[in-house]
C-alpha cells in the first residue's frame, strides 16, 4: 500500500510499504477513505517532538471502512462498518478508560516502559506520533491497523459525509474539550489564541456554549476572517497589542477564560522579543518549546480565571511566570483530548445541525500529493487552513 | 535509534518497499548543504585561526577569525533549522562582511594578496549560491497579496446568531468506557 512516511526533519515521502496485518484478536484493519493533516503533524514534520524514527507512518486523523477484524471484537465491530478512528488508542477497560480519561489509557501504549521513564507514568498509545506514545503506524495511508479496535472507534451514521464526521477523531473534540474545560458562563469573555483548525473548532464551541464574547487572535488574514465568520471578534497580533486590546474589551479587567490553540511553535517575531530568545534556545537545544502564548495568557487573564491548553507542548519551557499565575489564582486545564468522552454528544450536535465541522476544509488532495500538501499547510500557501487527503 | 525502533516496532508494522514523491526539494537540500558548510568552516575558523591569518598575511588577528567562525556556526545552525530563510539571510549578510574584510586585505603591501584574491573569488561565488537559495526559500514562504475569502464559513448550519448559546439547552455530556461500548 502507499503511505506518508517520516524520513527526517521536513522529509515526508509517499512510499510504498507492506500492508498492515491483524496481530491481535482485538485488531481491525480499515481501508482509509479520508485522512487529514493536523497542526500536530507539523510539530513532527519540524522534528520538535522527540523519539520519531525514519520509517514511521504519519497521520492520526482518519476514517474508513473495516475490511478485516480479529476474533476478539465481541460483536462491537464488524467487517463493513464505517468508522472514524480516534487519535488516542484506548483499551476501554483500565481505570483511566473507565473514568473517561481515554488519552491517558494505561494499557494502549506498547512502549509503556519508555513512557513511564519520560512522563513519570505512561499515557495512551497514539497513531502516527512519537515512539514515546507507542510509535503506532498512522493513518495517512491506504490501510490502517487499529489496535483495541473493539473500543478504539467511533461508528458514524451513513447520513453524514466523511467531511462532516472526519474531525470527530481529533480537532472537533479537541476544540470542544478546550471550551468545556473553561466552564463557560454567559458573562464570560473567552479568548482563543491561534486560528488554525483547532482554534476554529474552539471558537465554534465557545460560541455554542454561550460565551458573552469570543475573541480570536492570529496574524494570518484568511484564518482571522474564518474566525470572524464563526462569530469571533478578531485581533491581528502583528498589527496591535494583544494585552492592550484585550484589556480594552473587558473594561480593563482581562478575559475570564483563555485558550491556547497555538502550542509549542508560537510565531517568532521582533515585536515579541521573548520568542527570539526561545527560538535561539530551541536551536541550541536548551529549551524544547516556545511558550510565548502561555506567558501572554497568564499575564492578561483575569484573576480567578481559567487557562485551557489544547496546544501541544513537548518538554521543557522557560520563564513561565508562576508567580503571576499563583497569585492571580488561575486554574490550568490541559491535555491530549479524551476523544471518545465527547463522541455521543458531538455526533448528536452534528446530526441536529448545531455545527458542521466541514467548514474548515480548504484543500482536498490525493495521498501522492501529501508531501507537497505538508508544505502548503506549513507555509500557509494558497490560504490553506485544513487539508484532507483521499487515499 | 535503529535498536530503539526494533524495540518499539512490531513484526507486522509496515516496512518500506520503495520511495515515492517527497517533501524535500532541491532548494531544501541546497540549504542543508550550505548549513553544513557553514558549520564546517566555522569550526575550522574557531580551531585553527592561525592557518587562515598566515595564509592571508595578517598574523596576530586570530581573534577576528574566531569571531567570524562563531558567526559562521550560528548561521549554520539557523540554516539547518526550520528557519532556513533567516539562516540563509544571515549567510548572505556574512558573505558581505567577508567580502569587505577580504577587500581590505588586497593592498599591494600584502605579500599574500594572491591568496586573498583567490579567497575573494570563492566568496563571491558562494554569495551567488547563497542568494539563489535565499531567493528560492523566500519565494516559497512569501505571503500572497490577496487571500481567499472565508467569510461565509461559519460552520453553523443555522447561522451564528442562532448558534450562540444553543448548547446550553442540553449541556455537554461526558461518556466513559462503560457507556460508550
Ligand atoms: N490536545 C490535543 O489533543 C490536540 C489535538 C490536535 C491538535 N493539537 C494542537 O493544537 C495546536 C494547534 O493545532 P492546529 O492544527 O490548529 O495548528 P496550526 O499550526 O494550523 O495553527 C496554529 C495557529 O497559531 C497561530 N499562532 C502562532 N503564534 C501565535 C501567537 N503568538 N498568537 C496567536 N496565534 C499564533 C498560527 O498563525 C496558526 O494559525 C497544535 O499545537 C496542535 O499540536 C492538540
Ligand atoms: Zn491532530
Ligand atoms: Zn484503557
Amino acid at each position: 500500500m502507499r503511505a506518508l512516511v517520516w524520513h527526517g526533519k521536513e522529509d515526508i515521502r509517499c512510499d510504498t510499504v507492506t500492508d498492515p496485518e491483524i496481530e491481535d484478536p482485538r485488531d481491525a484493519i480499515i481501508k482509509v477513505t479520508s485522512c487529514a493533516i493536523c497542526g500536530s503533524d507539523l510539530h513532527l514534520f519540524h522534528n520538535f517532538i522527540p523519539a520519531m524514527m525514519p520509517g514511521d507512518i504519519m497521520g492520526h486523523e482518519m476514517m474508513g471502512e473495516v475490511v478485516e477484524t480479529g476474533s476478539g471484537m465481541n460483536g462491537k465491530l464488524k467487517k463493513g462498518d464505517r468508522i472514524v478512528v480516534p487519535f488516542t488508542i484506548q483499551c476501554g477497560e483500565c481505570d483511566q478508560c473507565r473514568r473517561g480519561n481515554f488519552s491517558v489509557c494505561e494499557r494502549s501504549n506498547r512502549n509503556k516502559a519508555l513512557a513511564d521513564k519520560a512522563f513519570g507514568h505512561t499515557t495512551a498509545g497514539l497513531f502516527g506520533y512519537t515512539h514515546l506514545t507507542g510509535g503506532y503506524p498512522g493513518g495517512q495511508a491506504e490501510y490502517l491497523r487499529v489496535p483495541f479496535a473493539d473500543s478504539t472507534h467511533i461508528k458514524v451514521p451513513d447520513s453524514l459525509t466523511d467531511e462532516q464526521v472526519l474531525f470527530l477523531g481529533d480537532i472537533l473534540p479537541t476544540g470542544w474539550q478546550a471550551a468545556v474545560h473553561c466552564d463557560i458562563e454567559p458573562t464570560d469573555t473567552v479568548v482563543v489564541w491561534g486560528c488554525g483548525p483547532v482554534g476554529q473548532m474552539a471558537i465554534r464551541s465557545a460560541v455554542l456554549l454561550g460565551a458573552k464574547l469570543v475573541v480570536a487572535i492570529d496574524c494570518i488574514p484568511e484564518r482571522l476572517s474564518m474566525a470572524q465568520a464563526g462569530g469571533a471578534l478578531t485581533i491581528d497580533f502583528s498589527q496591535e497589542s494583544v494585552v492592550e486590546r484585550l484589556n480594552e474589551l473587558t473594561d480593563g479587567k482581562g478575559p475570564e477564560k483563555c485558550i491556547d490553540a497555538v502550542g509549542l511553535e508560537s510565531h517568532v517575531s521582533m515585536s515579541q522579543p521573548d520568542t527570539l530568545l526561545d527560538r535561539a534556545k530551541q536551536i541550541m537545544m536548551l529549551e524544547n518549546d516556545r511558550p510565548h502564548v502561555l506567558r501572554e495568557m497568564i499575564y492578561v487573564c483575569r484573576p480567578g480565571g481559567i487557562i485551557s491548553i489544547p496546544g501541544v507542548y513537548s518538554g521543557l519551557v522557560d520563564k513561565i511566570p508562576m508567580g503571576q499565575a499563583m497569585n492571580k489564582g488561575l486554574t490550568f486545564r490541559m491535555g491530549q483530548t479524551h476523544v471518545n468522552r465527547w463522541t455521543p454528544d458531538l455526533v448528536r450536535r452534528i446530526e441536529e445541525g448545531q455545527i458542521d465541522p466541514s467548514f474548515v476544509i480548504t484543500h482536498t488532495a490525493t495521498l501522492e500529493e501529501g508531501p507537497e500538501m505538508y508544505k502548503v499547510f506549513r507555509n500557509k500557501q494558497d490560504s490553506c487552513i485544513k487539508v484532507v487527503l483521499k487515499p | 535509534m535503529s535498536i530503539l525502533s526494533r524495540l518499539t516496532r512490531n513484526e507486522g508494522d509496515p516496512k518500506i518497499l520503495s520511495s515515492g514523491p517527497r517533501s524535500r526539494e532541491a532548494t531544501d537540500e541546497l540549504a542543508r548543504g550550505l548549513g553544513w558548510f557553514s558549520l564546517g568552516l566555522g569550526l575550522f575558523q574557531l580551531m585553527a585561526p592561525q592557518r587562515i591569518t598566515r595564509a592571508f598575511g595578517v598574523t596576530g588577528s586570530e581573534h577576528v577569525v574566531r569571531a567570524y567562525g562563531a558567526r559562521e556556526i550560528a548561521s549554520g545552525m539557523l540554516t539547518l533549522s526550520t528557519d532556513k530563510r533567516a539562516g540563509l539571510a544571515s549567510r548572505v549578510a556574512g558573505d558581505g562582511l567577508d567580502i569587505v574584510t577580504l577587500l581590505a586585505l588586497l593592498s599591494y603591501r600584502n605579500p599574500q594578496r594572491h591568496t586573498v584574491k583567490a579567497a575573494l573569488a570563492m566568496v563571491v561565488g558562494i554569495t551567488a549560491i547563497d542568494l539563489l537559495a535565499a531567493g528560492a526559500v523566500s519565494a516559497r514562504k512569501a505571503r500572497p497579496k490577496t487571500v481567499k475569502d472565508y467569510s461565509d464559513r461559519s460552520g453553523f448550519p443555522g447561522g451564528v446568531v442562532g448558534a450562540r448559546g444553543i448548547a446550553r439547552q442540553k449541556p455537554p455530556t461526558e461518556a466513559r468506557a462503560e457507556t460508550t461500548h
